[in-house]
């Protein structure tokens, strides 16, 4: 944990790409199969791959 | 707007639709999957296997084939869907303006006309799930209620957003502090997991909330596109015997390009007029197929109106539904859609155990906000 005062780009930039990999992942599978459907699963797993890392983390 | 102002929104946006959110979280789990449900627990009937290249018999020998069957009813409406080749499917009701639940559905053969199932209306575990998640067995005010408490959902989703800037001055991102307080942990775990499922959080709360408007929407379509292209018929007397509908669908299809027939609805359900077969087609890309373009044929002369582009309002329904089910992408959407319903679960869970916690006042909560969670730790 580091103690100096984070602005508000060093405190949403994590949060604004996963925004981002999220709307990939949900468009994709909508304009396309097969490739778009593959990029879509790659795309939103990451959301519940962060949860498991950061939560396995916490438990160790 | 301060971070008290903020605050307070959240708490109060959440603490009103929160219980509701985990009703629909809940009953929402076993709905992604229904398909594979249905599939599995199967009396669903398959096609029987015949010569590859068999013909389909007429629409109008379905039709009298339903009639026969059921001679005292009238039919609403005729499906058809990919999943299910060589399969229509009929919904029949005791009369045009029966209510709009009674449906009384028959499964024929498209190439022999047999009747093949005559499926009991569903009233098991998934139809509780259904009727919970779409308008609570409360009919259209439920619908509505459900999503106004999605638009709660999403307010209290940008409001939390807000205070996650003061909360993580000090923090790193993904920081859960286990080892100091259950509360603290929790309150990171709520953040940490509010934050990375925040889009998909938003969308599908939208898309909820618009879907509730499904019935507005059909009335609005009827007074507005479906009136204006029949007004010629005003004065029409109702047609009292219906011509072929086969020749209808050829009038149709020689309306439309690269589409499938998605349904037909019969002269005088919501999908028509008194004096039209609703001839509706989907596109043939993964996109379009989930958009509808209708054609109206006269169901006596089987003159086709020249076929209109639905309104905007129509196609952001009908492409707000697969935002909303997570159906569009093969079981793995469906799966990262359930494992993001779960984690939706535990900040709403998290979210009630922060605010049960400990009974405290505004000033001290914020207090906590501001302090990434270390005001009240210190207070143990």
């Amino acid at each position: 944990m580091s103690s100096a005062r984070k602005g508000l780009w060093h405190i949403f930039r994590a949060p604004l790409l996963l925004a981002l990999l999220s709307s990939i992942g949900l468009l994709a599978a909508l304009i396309g199969d097969g490739i778009y459907d593959l990029l879509s699963w790659l795309a939103l797993g990451c959301i519940p791959a962060v949860i498991a890392w950061y939560w396995a983390k916490a438990n160790v | 707007m301060n971070v008290k102002a903020w605050f307070l929104v959240h708490k109060w946006t959440s603490l009103i639709c929160t219980l509701f959110l985990l009703m629909l979280c809940l009953t929402g789990l076993p709905l992604i999957f229904h398909e594979e449900i249905d599939h599995l627990f199967g009396d669903e009937v398959q096609a029987p296997a015949l010569p590859a290249q068999l013909p389909d018999a007429s629409l109008d020998e379905l039709v009298s084939a339903a009639h026969a069957h059921r001679p005292d009813e009238v039919i609403r409406f005729m499906f058809w869907d990919e999943h299910h080749p060589h399969l229509a499917f009929v919904s029949m009701a005791s009369s045009m303006d029966a209510p709009g639940d009674e449906n009384h559905s028959l499964v024929i053969d498209t190439r022999t006309a047999a009747i093949l199932d005559e499926p009991e209306p569903d009233r098991g575990f998934m139809y509780v799930m259904f009727k919970l998640h779409v308008d609570l067995f409360a009919g259209l005010p439920g619908m509505l209620f459900l999503g106004l408490m999605g638009l709660l959902f999403v307010v209290a989703i940008v409001s939390g957003v807000v205070l996650y800037a003061p909360f993580m001055r000090k923090l790193d991102f993904g920081t859960v502090r286990r080892q100091r307080s259950p509360r603290l942990k929790w309150l990171d775990l709520h953040n940490l997991l509010g934050v990375v499922t925040l889009l998909w959080a938003l969308v599908v709360g939208l898309t909820g909330s618009i879907n509730t408007l499904s019935p507005i929407v059909v009335g609005l379509w009827q007074q507005d596109q479906l009136a204006s292209m029949t007004a010629a018929y005003a004065e029409v007397p109702l047609p009292e015997q219906l011509s072929s509908l086969q020749r209808a669908v050829d009038s149709a299809d020689a309306a439309v390009d690269n589409m499938h027939i998605s349904f037909i609805a019969w002269p005088g359900t919501q999908f028509s007029s008194q004096h039209h077969y609703g001839i509706f087609y989907r596109g043939d890309q993964p996109l379009t197929s989930r958009l509808l373009q209708p054609v109206l044929v006269d169901a006596q002369s089987n003159q086709r109106l020249e076929p209109q582009p639905l309104p905007w309002y129509a196609q952001a329904l009908l492409l707000s539904q697969p935002l909303h089910f997570g159906d569009y992408g093969g079981l793995p959407l469906k799966i990262i859609w359930a494992t993001l319903d779960l984690a939706t679960i535990v900040v709403l869970g998290s979210g009630i155990y922060l605010w049960l916690g400990r009974r405290s006042t505004t000033a001290r909560r914020l207090a906590e906000v501001k302090s990434g969670g270390l005001s009240e730790e210190a207070s143990v």
